[in-house]
């Protein structure tokens, strides 16, 4: 029993261990094959176009009803101890520093990596990956690199959307559901929204889209095993893409906004 | 030109290969059969580096390929044509898209000379008029053939068929061996080919080579394994059930 118990920690332990070496193996072959020519600009706009432009009704419906909702929770909790003029920089402040390329970043992993970890999956089962290898190109180049950049272009981007259509949210449910004072309103968030809260949310972004597409791509490539491979592959990356977001979002606010 | 030695390789403590040799002369035709999981796919996809050895090499004119940089490897692949089982198309891509492939990402050829280049290689393989077709709107035999055309074209000097008129029909078929022997013969291309049809074996072949519990078990010309002594060789190529080979 005891035994048993050690033997199952310790598989888990090297399939951890292997899983984040294979991880990190990749992220370096994709950083090294960037630069080297030549660049598919075709693969890199089309992959834009899945991860950026397709996610953008979902990004502006989320950065909408996040930023409606802050705003009446800020209200009530604020009118407690009159600080509802408080509320506009309250509202700026959680969505561009957190919400806006936190909740990006879930939804983008969510639609987008689960795409990509499928797609990339079935061409692994369906040896598409090695016929590219047989014509003397490399899948890294050819697949990973793509998508790596157009997750590092696209994520900051969704979130600026996010970040804008969320403090409109804010502003629209405040003034004109919740009566506040818009010029207050307006001049209080300019008044203490700096732009490093932006910027820095927008980093986080980044950084989010590296995850994304890394964790995405490996779980694409290492598939194995027919349907239920992909199946697996995919479930796999959108958890890991996830819970890799929350984890790298603590670290990063921690570093970026003490 | 290619050169298999004491080749190994085992999935999962499972055995396939268990000492492979075998050597194949410039411009030759070896035809490998064997038994359904005999690991004939496994084996050419070790020549062509898809898979490496867990012991043993595979020499292509005279470099092991096992040990090769990527780059280097690239450049042998160039030479190379493979053609899978499952043909492996891709599809995201048009059926000219996939046929030029090779020419589109390795040569400088405009977009339309590539696809002149696809439809001459789509017509060799007896495909007309489905250039701008995605590989899901094509039947299993279009596939193959799409597969094919992609396989030669960027005129390999060595090809590499894993079942090529498997899911064709005879005349079809027939056609694909010819289109094989006329490749040998006009372009001295040298091939592994992997079939389980005996007809185009015999054929087709210069030799023949049977896999058989992961090494080859005999190799010759279509005559000699015709008149095989080896009662496993001899009950595989008449296709009996009964025999040393039990199939259930
Ligand atoms: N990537 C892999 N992982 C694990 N096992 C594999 C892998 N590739 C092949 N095998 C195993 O190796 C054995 C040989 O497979 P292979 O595909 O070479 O057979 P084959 O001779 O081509 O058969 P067929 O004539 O049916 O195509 C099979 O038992 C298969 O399960
Ligand atoms: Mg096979």
């Amino acid at each position: 029993m005891f035994t048993k118990i050690l033997t199952y920690i310790g598989s888990k332990a090297i399939k951890f261990t292997q899983e984040a070496g294979r991880l990190f193996i990749m992220f370096g072959q994709t950083l090294s094959w960037i630069f080297k020519p030549p660049v598919n600009i075709r693969n890199i706009f089309q992959q834009m176009e899945a991860i950026g432009v397709n996610s953008l009704p979902v990004v502006i419906i989320m950065g909408m009803f996040t930023g409606m909702v802050l705003a009446i929770q800020t209200y009530t909790g604020f009118r407690r101890f009159s600080a509802e003029n408080y509320m506009g920089p309250v509202v700026a402040l959680s969505i561009t520093r957190e919400l806006g390329p936190v909740l990006t970043g879930l939804i983008v992993a969510g639609r987008a990596g689960a795409a990509m970890a499928a797609e990339l999956g079935t061409m692994r089962v369906t040896e598409q990956i090695d016929a590219l290898e047989t014509l003397a190109t490399n899948p890294i180049k050819y697949l990973a690199v793509p998508r790596f950049l157009a997750g590092f272009v696209m994520l900051p981007l969704l979130t600026v959307v996010a970040d804008a259509v969320g403090m409109i949210g804010g502003y629209l449910v405040a003034v004109h559901v919740l009566n506040a004072n818009s010029v207050i309103y307006i001049r209080m968030s300019t008044d203490y929204l700096r732009l490093n809260d932006i910027y820095g949310g927008l980093l986080k972004a980044c950084v989010f889209g590296i995850i994304i597409s890394i964790v995405s791509c490996y779980k694409g490539f290492y598939t194995e095993g027919g349907a239920e491979g992909v199946g697996k592959a995919t479930t796999g990356a959108v958890v890991y893409s996830m819970m890799l977001i929350l984890i790298a979002n603590y670290f990063m606010a921690a570093l970026l906004f003490r | 030109m290619i050169d298999i030695l004491n080749l190994h390789k085992s999935f999962n403590n499972k055995k396939v290969l268990q000492g492979v040799n075998l050597h194949v002369e410039r411009g030759e035709t070896m035809v490998v059969i064997g038994g359904s999981g005999s690991g004939k796919s496994v084996l050419i996809k070790h020549v062509i580096g898809l898979l490496n050895p867990d012991e043993g090499s595979v020499v292509v004119d005279g470099v092991d390929i096992s040990h090769m940089k990527e780059n280097d490897l690239n450049e042998l692949r160039k030479k190379f044509g493979m053609l899978f089982q499952g043909a492996a198309l891709f599809d995201s891509l048009t059926v000219w898209e996939n046929v030029g492939f090779g020419l589109m990402q390795h040569t400088a050829l405009s977009k339309e000379e590539i696809r002149d280049k696809a439809k001459s290689k789509l017509e060799m393989v007896g495909l007309r008029g489905v250039e701008d077709l995605m590989p899901s709107e094509l039947s299993g035999g279009m596939r193959k053939r799409v597969g094919l055309a992609r396989a030669i074209a960027m005129d390999p000097q060595i090809m590499l068929y894993d079942e090529p008129t498997t899911g064709l029909d005879p005349i079809m078929a027939d056609a694909i061996n010819d289109l094989i022997i006329e490749m040998k013969r006009k372009l001295n291309v040298t091939s592994i080919i992997i079939t389980h049809d005996m007809v185009s074996a015999y054929k087709i072949c210069d030799r023949i080579a049977m896999l058989f519990e992961g090494r080859i078990l005999e190799v010759g010309t279509a005559d000699e394994i015709k008149k095989s002594e080896d009662p496993i060789v001899h009950q595989f190529i008449t296709g009996s059930s009964v025999g040393p080979i039990k199939a259930v």
